[in-house]
């Protein structure tokens, strides 16, 4: 996945949705599906280097990964996909057929309440 | 204060997908994206595509590389139209290049645009062009434990062609072991076993490329 395309979406998104000037964003939640997977530590380091300067900067991000379902053949359990292990949790078949991956998604902002607006100093 | 915004994050590329996609199917154009490693032979299958239908139907075909015009050359010397997309660096193609590049074809005239997409497993998975269908190439040489390593290629694709397969009696290439895995990830994909070079098994890939366009 491309961590610093998705960390610059992400700023530019928190900064066209800024209700007011100034206000600084403090979390941005995204999530992803396992095929639609994202390096946390790569998205995080592209996301503080985009973010720098920026009314995003020093904001935390949160990374969730939706598993991926499936569906066992043989037993009909729906389990997560895994897949170094690709097998029914249940029975341990391998016939499976596979639920759609979540999209990665952009899920919230959390900006900070604006300060009061101070006098200016000169 | 928290805002819910719910929206993809590739949004802008999947906003020029969309409207190639819209494209092709006001215009009646079948678009394929092939998506494979650099050298498992996607150049050498459209050559042979080319030679095989270009009296039936008419196609032309959109090069992805980093650098160099080598393979729009190519596929321009068997007669059919190529415009070669350099990348400069980009690992994939996108959306909005493929709306850029539309305009240098007689798309009136065209039954099928294929997208030869930069050479790599990984990258280009992630970028809707638009396409009608999806086609990834494994050459044997490439090894047989793929289909786990890079799943997003496989399970997105409608169509897989392992190439090279008159290389397997020198490899150690299991070919069930890549069908059982790319049909875990999706059982609706489209197999065939080919060989570019000596043109066996390609006359299935002929075939499901002219239905698929009907």
């Amino acid at each position: 996945m491309h961590e610093a395309i998705v960390a610059q979406n992400i700023i530019d998104t928190a900064i066209a949705q800024a209700p007011k000037k100034g206000g600084k964003v403090t979390r941005v939640v995204i999530s992803c599906g396992q095929i639609n997977a994202l390096n946390d530590e790569a998205v995080k380091f592209g996301f503080e280097m985009a973010a720098a300067g920026t009314i995003c900067q020093g904001a935390k991000l949160k990374i969730k990964h939706i598993p991926l379902k499936a569906i066992c053949k043989n037993c009909h359990k729906k389990f997560n996909f895994d897949l170094y292990n690709p097998k029914c949790s249940k029975c341990g078949k391998s016939d499976f057929s596979l639920g759609d991956d979540a999209p990665l998604l952009l899920e919230e902002i959390e900006f900070e309440a604006c300060p009061p607006q101070a006098g200016k100093i000169h | 204060m928290k805002i819910k915004v719910n929206k993809k994050i590739l949004e802008r590329n999947e906003d020029f997908a969309e409207s190639n996609r819209k494209f092709f199917k006001k215009k009646n154009i079948f678009c394929v994206n092939m998506i494979s490693s650099p050298g498992s032979g996607k150049t050498t299958i459209l050559e042979k595509t080319a030679k095989a239908l270009k009296n039936k139907i008419n196609i032309a075909v959109i090069e992805g590389d980093l650098y160099t015009e080598f393979d729009a050359d190519r596929i321009r010397k068997t007669g059919l139209p190529a415009v070669q997309i350099e990348t400069k660096g980009a690992c994939h193609l996108s959306a909005q290049q493929i709306t850029k590049t539309l305009h240098q074809f007689d798309t009136d005239k065209l039954d099928i645009l294929i997208i030869e997409n930069v050479g790599n497993l990984v990258c280009p998975s992630d970028f809707d062009l638009g396409e009608t269908a999806r086609a990834v190439v494994l050459s044997t040489a490439e090894g047989d434990d793929k289909c786990a390593k890079y799943p997003k290629a496989f399970a997105q694709a409608d169509v897989l062609l392992i190439n090279k397969i008159d290389l397997i009696k020198h490899l150690d290439f299991n070919i069930s072991r890549v069908k059982r895995d790319a049909k875990k990830l999706n059982k609706d994909l489209k197999i065939f076993e080919i060989s570019a070079k000596t043109a066996k098994g390609m006359e299935r890939w002929f075939k499901w490329l002219i239905n698929a366009k009907r």
